[in-house]
């Protein structure tokens, strides 16, 4: 039963608290442009959406007309930082009591909007129809009601699709108690049982097909009436609250209350319960009211439990999501239903929850708002910077404590420019995960990480300030930027789950949504530029000194190249001190630093009998940093590739993120590159060099998550290679990707921790070359590498 | 205890229960091999021992008959039992085709208990003889008479023990058939208690013996199967007998305490699809909470004067009508006890719409695991039985409306007359026919 009135609450509510005093610019953000509102009210928490636009500055980099040569300094480039406006989803939950006080701020800080319908939904809507439309002033808009149910679904579809983990499995005495799923490339088909006042079971087969297939009248609704009747308390938390305390066993009749034991030989457990309040029907003596409020959660959760198992059996469905406000971050029902479908499934199916689960309605009434503006056709990242996160549900916290900590929640999406899909040569997409440490499990590594990200906070502060000299607040933003990242920290050291699983991914993606959310888009920019013109002056003399070499040896040299140029990382600290004290370091150094071989893992001989069989059909090269790295490590590499007959594509960050080298920059070396080396130019002209965006702005990579033109490049060309450069890239992701055609990950640990759990030492190498199971080029004599954990 | 009683209500009992040790000897001499259970008492062992070469002496004809027409069959009384969480359920078969020469040979002891037993319709503060379920002139094992049916509550066990043992019932040396988890957790306290060996049966094994022999044997008189007709009527709801002829497969719903679900495709062939907690002491035991009634009775005449409607919301609360996009009906209730969320609503509820509440919300959401398991299963008739439907016409009423509706009349709902007993009439059975 959909949870339209989910709340019949007291009159006392309609009350509203003026004098709460909110810090509303931080909470509803970017209002000047927002359009398209969506809300939905519930029974205590209000949702509202809208749309807007962020102006924020990007980095551009524009070559500079080199037939003028007019440039005083020697530069290859001109970095720009130029204004852009991009479209961010904001969602915002408070408690009801806070709506007046919201809608005022709301009508008075909008302008530029042309909004004249505002989508509602929930039980709330109709209470709070005429409010809104006096509030907002908006005379001559009006709010549309929109079914919660279609709402839900819309909602639940949109996260599921642009939010990778979204979805997890609560364990209540695992080390983490959330356990992330992977989202799945396709979502459809779901079951999702929605618990409100009563229960909605709902199939949902694709974006716009769904059928309600059934539901129960036991829910949310029962277990606060009937527990309110019980137990005089009043509020679901309070009565979840004592639930937590009880025992049930006092009250219900177990099946060894029946048999003095187990039922054998049904398999039936003497723990079981055979009947719920099967005690209080013989018994005379008082139920404490802890025991009762924790029977009647049993009761109603494993009611609910086997119904949605029935249905997922009937309707052969294995995807099950639970949602409503019975469930809404609510550990103590999260674990009642778990244990229950655990139960009656045997472990076949698992519960799944959302994190924005609350939003969902919200997300849902939101889209059917802006069908014009299509939302549905982009992809969307959800902003670290903007959002939340999944609140606490330690035990420890109760209730009501968590209520207030979560007066105010925000989810903020950023549009992408461009639309992300899966790598075609994913082995198994569904199976795939980037991120070779999850950080949330391993309470160690997160600990080193938590603490190495927090030591290098000052430098990435003064690298930002010294990308603006000549802006007077950046200083200010700095700070800003320092004090908003430090508090992520912090959050994440006591919620590791409140952006789905903790990774050195999304400490660093953490860090850049941070940094941009300070304008500083690109901190490392002069850097960058520096470091390319450095290396542009070396390419000639690298490349000469290469054709001088045997074939094989050429070969060695080409790898120890691309690894040199790799040690060049400012985002390693162990890297950036040397080069900060050092800047006279060169590529030389660097190949001096080298382990020797054999390399930590050191597939070497295996890729040199494969570059004497055929040429591969086309190579998809995943680019790390710019300067040696790029120009003097992977572009000789590219060179030999090409000649060899190789068609090459290289794949760089659409956005900046630390020092590596971007679409737009790489665009303008490679042109250099070309004006210099025939072979460079030759390629790009018969198209048999091409530079693709990757879709992604973060020092590390996620396959599944790929600018869309990428995936059909690779797949015309049909690449056979897939080249992955850099320690973000081949090892915090990617160690144990699987690809459906030969790979080479390729780096340097610059990191003693991680070269220290690898087994290895700092600037110990990694040379992987797979080959998938039955590719003809399979190598006969393997090696086993060593596991990061 | 309600059991104390015994003596009180029945004088001739209680003179009886004083019956010389004399009685009990030539009670003892019961042939050995119709004691399915080796009786592990030294003196027992000992006496029967001596007893049987005494016992071949004699030369009767009711004897000659027994040898005839059943080699196995067991001496008198005849009983099969199921003790159940709530309640304990006896039948117990009365010979009426007892010869006067078998009567001579009866000893008192047995004599007392027929007549206690057959004489009375309560038994103690809370044993009822379910007078209107006796099944008379029935034929098992070659002896005709009649089955009556007897329950008490579980919790009295200790005061029918005692009265079992005040009545010398292990003299008898008859064997004890018992289902029901307290066949197992209560085994000691027979032996400790009454010096009662319990033959232990599994309760689904009885469960289904007993439905489909009560079902044949019923083919003559009144149908032991019935449903109702016209479910979504009331108007022209009305109860009609149902011949379960060819039954299998059927979905077998017992509501105890507990519910369990049965798919049987045969007597031997059958599997428990699922159960749920919350059965009929679910409703007993939420009711005497909200209410403080303290019987199943009572909980169902207040249940029969309340307005669940006030208790519940329905769909009509929250969309003021059919919520259409889904095609659920206005009278749906969307939320069992929503209302009670309210405050207000809480203060204006009487105790009857409590129980009314409770009983629908209960019956209600066995009616909808069961269509979903007869969907699982592909199963369209569905048998309800156990004591919770006992006099419970409102729940029947329901659960024929729920499977009627919502499975868009493709799913039957069956009731069998003898709600209750299913478990020990299977337990008898295995007493006269072991399996």
């Amino acid at each position: 039963m959909a949870e339209r009135d989910r709340v019949d609450r007291s009159s006392s509510s309609h009350s509203m608290d003026k004098s709460i005093t909110l810090p509303p610019d931080e909470i509803f953000r970017n209002l000047e442009n927002a359009k398209c509102f969506a809300i939905d009210i519930g029974g205590s928490l209000t949702k509202l959406a809208y749309y807007s636009t962020v102006q924020h500055k990007v980095a551009k980099v524009r070559s500079f007309d080199h037939s003028a040569k007019d440039a005083a300094e020697d530069k290859l480039y001109e970095i720009s930082e130029q204004e852009e406006i991009t479209a961010r989803l904001h969602f915002i939950k408070f408690e009801n009591a806070y709506i007046e006080t919201c809608l005022d701020f709301i009508r008075d800080h909008l302008v530029n909007t042309d909004t004249k319908v505002i989508k509602a939904t929930g039980g709330g809507a109709h209470k709070f129809k005429d409010l809104i439309e006096k509030k907002l002033g908006l005379s001559y808009a009006r709010v549309d009601k929109e079914d919660e149910m279609t709402c839900l679904i819309k909602g639940c579809n949109f996260v599921l699709r642009n939010i990778p983990h979204e979805a997890f499995v609560y364990a209540k005495h695992a080390d983490s108690e959330f356990r992330f799923q992977n989202t799945h490339p396709d979502i459809f088909p779901y079951l999702l049982v929605n618990i409100g006042s009563g229960v909605s079971i709902v199939k949902v087969e694709s974006e716009d097909k769904f059928e309600r297939i059934g539901g129960s009248s036991i829910g949310g609704g029962t277990f606060w009436g009937l527990g309110a009747l019980l137990t005089k308390t009043k509020r679901f938390d309070e009565l979840l609250q004592l639930a937590s305390k009880g025992q049930h066993t006092s009250v219900d009749m177990l099946v060894k209350d029946i048999y003095g034991g187990s039922y054998g030989c049904l398999g039936l457990t003497g723990d079981l319960i055979a009947s719920s309040f099967g005690k209080s029907a013989t018994a005379d003596t008082e139920f404490s009211k802890e025991d009762m409020a924790k029977s009647l959660l049993h009761m109603i959760s494993n009611d609910i439990g086997q119904l949605a198992c029935l249905y997922a059996k009937l309707h052969n469905l294995s995807r099950v999501y639970f949602g409503g406000f019975f469930i809404r971050g609510h550990p103590v029902t999260m674990h009642t239903i778990t244990y229950s479908i655990n139960f009656f499934t045997k472990g076949e199916v698992q519960a799944l929850f959302l994190r924005h689960e609350g939003y969902l309605g919200a997300i849902g009434a939101f889209l059917k708002g802006a069908e014009e503006d299509n939302p549905n056709q982009y992809s969307w990242g959800e902003n670290y910077a903007g959002s939340s996160g999944l609140m606490s549900v330690s035990p420890d916290m109760n209730p009501m404590q968590r209520a207030r900590s979560g007066t105010f929640d925000m989810l903020e999406m950023d549009r992408l420019e461009r639309k992300l899909v899966n790598l075609p040569l994913l082995q198994d997409p569904s199976s795939y995960i980037p991120d070779t440490v999850d950080l949330t499990e391993d309470a160690l590594a997160r600990e080193y990480w938590l603490f190495c990200f927090e030591e290098a906070l000052d430098g990435v502060v003064k690298r930002a300030l010294a990308s603006q000299p000549d802006i007077p607040e950046a200083t200010e933003r700095a700070e800003k930027f320092r004090q908003k990242y430090r508090h992520k920290l912090q959050t994440l050291r006591h919620q590791p789950f409140a952006y789905g699983s903790l990774t050195v991914r999304s400490l660093l993606d953490t860090r850049e949504h941070c940094l941009n959310e300070f304008n500083f888009p690109d901190p490392f920019s002069k850097i960058k530029q520096r470091e390319n013109d450095m290396a542009l002056k070396y390419y000639q003399t690298i490349v000469k000194a290469l054709e001088l070499l045997s074939w094989e040896e050429k070969q060695f040299a080409l790898v120890r190249g691309v690894l040199a140029g790799n040690v060049f990382d400012w985002g390693a600290k162990a890297v950036s001190d040397v080069l900060e004290s050092d800047p006279e370091f060169g590529f030389e150094e660097a190949q001096r630093q080298l382990e020797e071989r054999p390399w930590l893992v050191d597939a070497y001989d295996q890729w040199l009998e494969r570059l004497k069989g055929p040429p591969h059909k086309c190579a998809l090269f995943f680019v790390d940093n710019s300067g040696m790295d790029i120009i003097l490590g992977v572009m000789p590499f590219v060179r030999e590739l090409l000649c060899r007959g190789t068609e090459v594509v290289l794949a760089s960050n659409s956005g900046p993120a630390l020092n590596d080298v971007t679409n737009g920059e790489l665009q303008i070396l490679t042109g250099r590159i070309a004006e210099m080396d025939p072979v460079i130019q030759l390629g790009l002209k018969e198209d048999r060099l091409t530079l693709v965006q990757s879709g992604s702005s973060s020092p590390c990579l996620d396959l599944s998550r790929l600018d869309k033109e990428l995936a059909q490049v690779v797949r015309e060309r049909k690449t056979d290679l897939v080249v992955i450069e850099g320690m973000g890239r081949a090892i915090h992701t990617n160690y144990y990707a699987m690809l459906s055609c030969e790979s080479l990950k390729m780096a340097v640990i610059k990191n003693s921790w991680l070269a220290d759990r690898l087994g290895g030492k700092l600037f110990s190498v990694v040379f992987k070359y797979e080959v998938p199971p039955g590719d003809k080029h399979q190598s006969k004599d393997p090696v086993a590498p060593p596991t990061p954990s | 205890m309600a059991f104390n009683g015994y003596q009180r209500d029945n004088d001739e009992a209680t003179d009886e229960d004083e019956t010389p040790t004399k009685q009990m000897r030539s009670m003892k001499e019961m042939p050995k091999r119709f004691l399915l259970n080796e009786p592990n008492n030294d003196t027992t062992t000992a006496a029967s021992g001596s007893a049987t070469s005494d016992r071949r002496l004699s030369n009767s004809a009711a004897r000659q008959r027994m040898e005839l027409l059943g080699k196995n069959r067991p001496p008198f009384p005849w009983f099969g039992m199921d003790i159940g969480g709530t309640l304990v359920k006896l039948v117990y078969f009365e010979p009426k085709d007892i010869t006067a020469e078998e009567e001579q040979e009866e000893v008192e002891n047995l004599k007392s208990i027929r007549r206690y037993l057959t004489s009375n319709t309560a038994y103690g503060k809370t044993g009822i003889r379910d007078v209107h379920l006796e099944l008379q002139d029935l034929t098992i094992c070659g002896r005709t008479g009649n089955l009556h049916f007897i329950r008490f509550p579980t919790h009295d066990l200790p005061a029918f023990l005692q009265m079992g043992r005040n009545k010398h019932f292990s003299s008898l040396h008859t064997t004890l058939c018992a289902t029901g988890g307290g066949a197992y957790k209560f085994e000691s306290d027979f032996r400790t208690m009454a010096d009662l060996q319990l033959h232990k049966l599994d309760e689904l094994d009885c469960l289904v013996r007993g439905v489909l022999y009560i079902d044949s044997v019923m083919s003559s008189g009144p149908s032991e199967c019935y449903y109702y007709e016209n479910p979504t009527d009331p108007e022209h709801c009305i109860q009609l007998d149902y011949t379960l002829e060819n039954p299998y497969p059927l979905l077998l719903v017992n509501i105890g305490s507990g519910v369990s679900i049965l798919a049987v495709y045969s007597e031997k062939n059958y599997k428990r699809v699922t159960g749920t907690s919350l059965g009929g002491g679910t409703f007993l035991g939420l009711c005497s909470l909200l209410t403080g009634c303290s019987s199943f009775e009572e909980a169902l005449e207040m249940a029969s004067q309340g307005e669940s409607t006030r208790v519940d919301k329905l769909v009509r609360d929250i969309y003021g009508g059919d919520y259409e996009r889904f095609g659920l009906p206005g009278w749906a209730v969307a939320s069992s006890f929503g209302n009670m969320m309210s405050k207000e609503k809480r203060e204006s509820v009487s105790k009857e719409d409590l129980a009314r509440a409770t009983l629908v919300t209960i019956t209600n959401n066995i009616g909808s695991i069961t269509r979903m398991c007869a969907l699982n299963e592909n199963i369209e008739r569905v048998v309800f039985v156990g004591n919770f439907l006992r006099a419970n016409t409102l729940s029947m009423k329901l659960l024929a409306y729920a499977m009627d509706y919502w499975s868009k009349g493709q799913l039957k709902a069956l009731f069998l007359r003898h709600e209750g007993y299913f478990g020990a009439v299977g337990a008898l059975l295995e007493l006269l026919n072991p399996s």
